[in-house]
């Protein structure tokens, strides 16, 4: 390409030339390098050509040699991959790493304050509430995950959440997973989702009803999520059973403001599983929980008025906490074909019981007094899935609690103490998925958390935008 | 004494070792009998779905990670088909010797030419698959063509029966040719027959035998019918003859019966897999079972 500019630069220059018989010469000259210049790109034509007939040539004999190991019609066969190099692998290319937007927005009616909110014989922490009257943005998440190589899984979930007027961020999951440790074992690090019971790992919008049971609510402020290790077993057997443990930093549970505990809690989990025929399948599982709540580290708790003044605080519990649960799930689906109809039957009980002491703060003075209060409730849940698309479902809550101390004042003014009144609600809902990828719901309760009742709508929307959601069991 | 122990040991031990079959996880049915073809008593398989089941909408039930966590094959047919459940299974089923990219991981599409690769993602257009029409199992060719990579696998990872494997490979692919040469003959007189379809799980088939589909029932993919959209098929293949309906086993359409009644045409059940009508026992008789379908329709709008 130079050598052609070149030349055409020179005749240019040679236009311009005024001597003719410099001109006659450079024209000599540039024939000769004309001529050269043809014959140079002959010779390479004339290379490339008989490199083009060789590869055809053995591109032919590649075709022959296919046809000739499977006698099949179709010429474009893909060269099955040795598979000692099947590393490339064309799974999920288009969406690597998983990223996934979980959009929910939704209407609530209600009557009570949510900032009076409370439950009955429960200290409230987490996320528990009733949410925001009127439009409101839900649980908006952003989900993250891929494995980062052969060894480890990796997954990070960004909640968006709005609270009087304010969006809040909050990392809900960052952990890593190992993927080929042998022996049926796995480890897991990091900040997730506690596996115990059966709708703790489950996030928001995987959830049958706009919100959470009560129980979950008042034990674990809708979730029990740590940071910490998890260690889990998969039995090598034909029924499914999974016994796990995990070890968390004990900074969010179970009530919100022992936040600065540093004494870990501990739990450990089975799970059992397995099918009945094909149309029926079930999982049962049992949790332990073990928590100490130290406030003796923590920073106090209370509100503060207008002018800086702190208000009478609450009694604040220390000592000792074992909660266990039991879960039962059981689907049914004719023929096993879930997408056509199918129903869904839950139940999860929890029971806690205090063992600690109970300490106020009251003009400068600390009372304290022993407290071994208890604590327990259940809900169960039936979905049905009655043609595609559109899910009913029922639910009924109920909770119940005992107290047991030295100090009636400090139990009263503690919120443990019930006063009469244990909490049940019962709620309904009907949901319609236009896709896997989009759900609308409307949820009716009957919310009977305190003496007051309480009628409640929600109307949501879930969107699923990116990589494709899991059908988790 | 001590020899006596040491012999009862033995003849222990010996069966033990001669149960070790191979352990086959497969997603879907075919697989399952394409397993079984090859493997004979060598392999244990098991499948994930039954034939009445849509392998899209499983879910990763607590059996279904059970039987993972023992497996030393996997075979699946991949390109999102099993999206919603397999990652979560693979996840969850604490195996790494079926992880992608080891030997006990076999996804079928990954061996084939691959049809209907969108050039646009957007679910606006359905459910769709980023790599793909997955539905590859309703061309027999692929089938072969998966019989010799899943040959290779077994013979790999069970390496002391590679004879066996290879014997039983070389038996296989030669009926297998055969009969897909009876088949394409038996289907001749149905080259450029119009069908309309339920969803687009045919088009490898209509490929192969030349069939031309000319509507789709489900308007995008996931996504059921709605009665304008019926309509306006229906308007659209008004005056075409010796038309017909396939749908498969689990697609359960009141949209598949309308639109029969009002344009005439036959509907046709054909399997998608082993096990999904009666007479589909194995790979063989399932695709006798297509063909024989096909042509009764195709004879019947003929009359």
């Amino acid at each position: 390409m130079n050598r052609i500019i070149t030349i055409f630069g020179a005749l240019i220059a040679l236009n311009l030339t005024p001597l003719e018989a410099v001109a006659n010469e450079d024209i000599d000259q540039l024939r000769r390098q004309l001529e050269q210049l043809k014959q140079d790109y002959e010779s390479r034509i004339d290379a490339l050509e008989k490199r083009l007939l060789k590869a055809e040539q053995s591109q032919q004999q590649l075709k022959q040699n296919v046809s000739a190991e499977q006698p099949v019609r179709e010429p474009q066969v893909a060269p099955s991959q040795p598979p000692a190099q099947v590393t490339a692998m064309r799974g999920d290319r288009s969406f690597n790493p998983a990223i996934s937007l979980i959009l929910d927005g939704r209407y609530s009616d209600f009557s009570q304050d949510p900032e009076e909110y409370s439950l009955p014989g429960f200290q409230l922490g987490g996320e528990a509430g009733p949410g925001e009257q009127g439009f409101a943005l839900g649980h908006s998440e952003l989900v993250i995950s891929a494995n980062a190589d052969d060894k480890f899984f990796g997954r990070f979930t960004a909640a968006f959440d709005t609270h009087e007027g304010e969006t809040e961020v909050e990392v809900e999951e960052a952990f890593l997973e190992t993927l080929a440790i042998p022996y049926g074992l796995k480890l897991r690090g990091g900040r997730f989702y506690s596996d115990i019971g059966y709708l703790n790992k489950q996030h928001q919008h995987q959830w049958d009803f706009s919100d959470a049971p009560l129980i979950y609510r008042g034990m674990f402020g809708n979730h029990l999520l740590d940071d910490g290790v998890q260690l889990s077993w998969l039995a090598p057997t034909d029924l499914y059973l999974e016994l796990g443990s995990e070890l968390f930093a004990g900074g969010r549970y179970p009530i919100e403001y022992s936040g600065d505990s540093t004494v870990p809690t501990y739990t450990l989990f089975a799970k059992l599983g397995g099918d009945v025929g094909i149309s029926q399948s079930w999982q049962a599982g049992l949790s332990l929980i073990d928590a100490r709540v130290d406030y003796s580290t923590g920073s106090g708790h209370g509100h503060e008025d207008e002018h800086g003044e702190e208000e009478h605080m609450s009694p604040i519990y220390s000592g000792d906490t074992v909660t266990w649960g039991l879960d039962l799930v059981w689907k049914w689906a004719p023929g096993g074909n879930n997408r056509q109809r199918n129903l869904v039957l839950q139940y999860e009980y929890f029971n806690r019981d205090y063992d600690g002491i109970l300490s106020a703060e009251h003009e400068g003075m600390t009372e304290t007094g022993s407290y071994d209060g208890s604590q327990s409730g259940w809900y169960a849940q039936a979905v049905y899935q009655f043609m595609p698309q559109w899910r009913l479902g029922l639910r009924y809550d109920a909770l119940t609690s005992s107290v047991n101390g030295s100090s009636s004042e400090l139990i009263e003014e503690s919120g443990f103490d019930s006063e009469g009144h244990d909490p049940w609600r019962y709620s309904m809902m009907t949901d319609w998925s236009n896709s896997e990828f989009s759900q609308l719901r409307l949820q009716y309760g009957y919310d009977k958390s305190s003496p007051d009742a309480d009628d409640y709508w929600i109307l949501q929307y879930i969107l699923s935008l990116g990589a494709h959601g899991a059908h988790r069991y | 004494m001590k020899g006596r122990y040491l012999l009862l040991m033995f003849t222990l031990l010996v069966p033990l070792q001669l149960q070790a079959a191979l352990k086959v996880f497969t997603c879907e049915p075919e697989w399952a009998a394409l397993a079984e073809e090859l493997g004979g008593d060598s392999v244990d398989v098991t499948s994930a779905t039954q034939a009445m089941q849509d392998p899209h909408y499983i879910q990763a039930r607590p059996s279904l990670i059970a039987r993972i966590h023992k497996a030393d094959l996997l075979i699946c047919t991949g390109a999102g088909l099993e999206a919603g459940w397999l990652p979560v299974l693979l996840r969850k089923g604490n195996n790494p010797r079926i992880l992608a990219g080891k030997s006990g991981h076999l996804m079928a599409t990954d061996h084939v030419t691959m049809k209907e690769i969108p050039a646009v993602v957007d679910r606006s257009m359905g459910d769709i698959h980023a790599r793909g029409n997955p539905h590859i199992q309703t061309d027999p060719r692929n089938i072969g063509r998966v019989a010799e990579v899943l040959a290779e696998r077994l013979k790999m990872l069970d390496s002391a029966n590679g004879e066996e494997y290879q014997r039983r490979y070389e038996d296989f692919i030669g009926r297998w040719n055969a009969a897909i040469e009876h088949w394409e003959q038996l289907a001749s007189p149905m080259t450029g027959m119009p069908v309309v379809v339920y969803h687009r799980s045919w088009i490898y088939l209509q490929d192969w035998l030349g069939l031309k589909e000319i509507a789709t029932l489900q308007p995008k993919p996931g996504i059921p019918p709605g009665s304008r959209y019926l309509a306006d098929i229906l308007n659209r293949t008004q005056g075409l003859s010796g038309m017909v309906i396939i749908h498969s086993q689990y697609q359960k359409s009141k949209a598949i019966k309308w639109f029969s009644a009002k344009s005439g045409a036959p509907v046709v059940l054909l399997p998608t897999t082993v096990g999904a009508t009666a007479e589909a026992q194995d790979l063989f008789s399932w695709y006798e079972d297509i063909i024989t379908r096909l042509l009764n329709a195709h004879e019947n709008v003929n009359e």
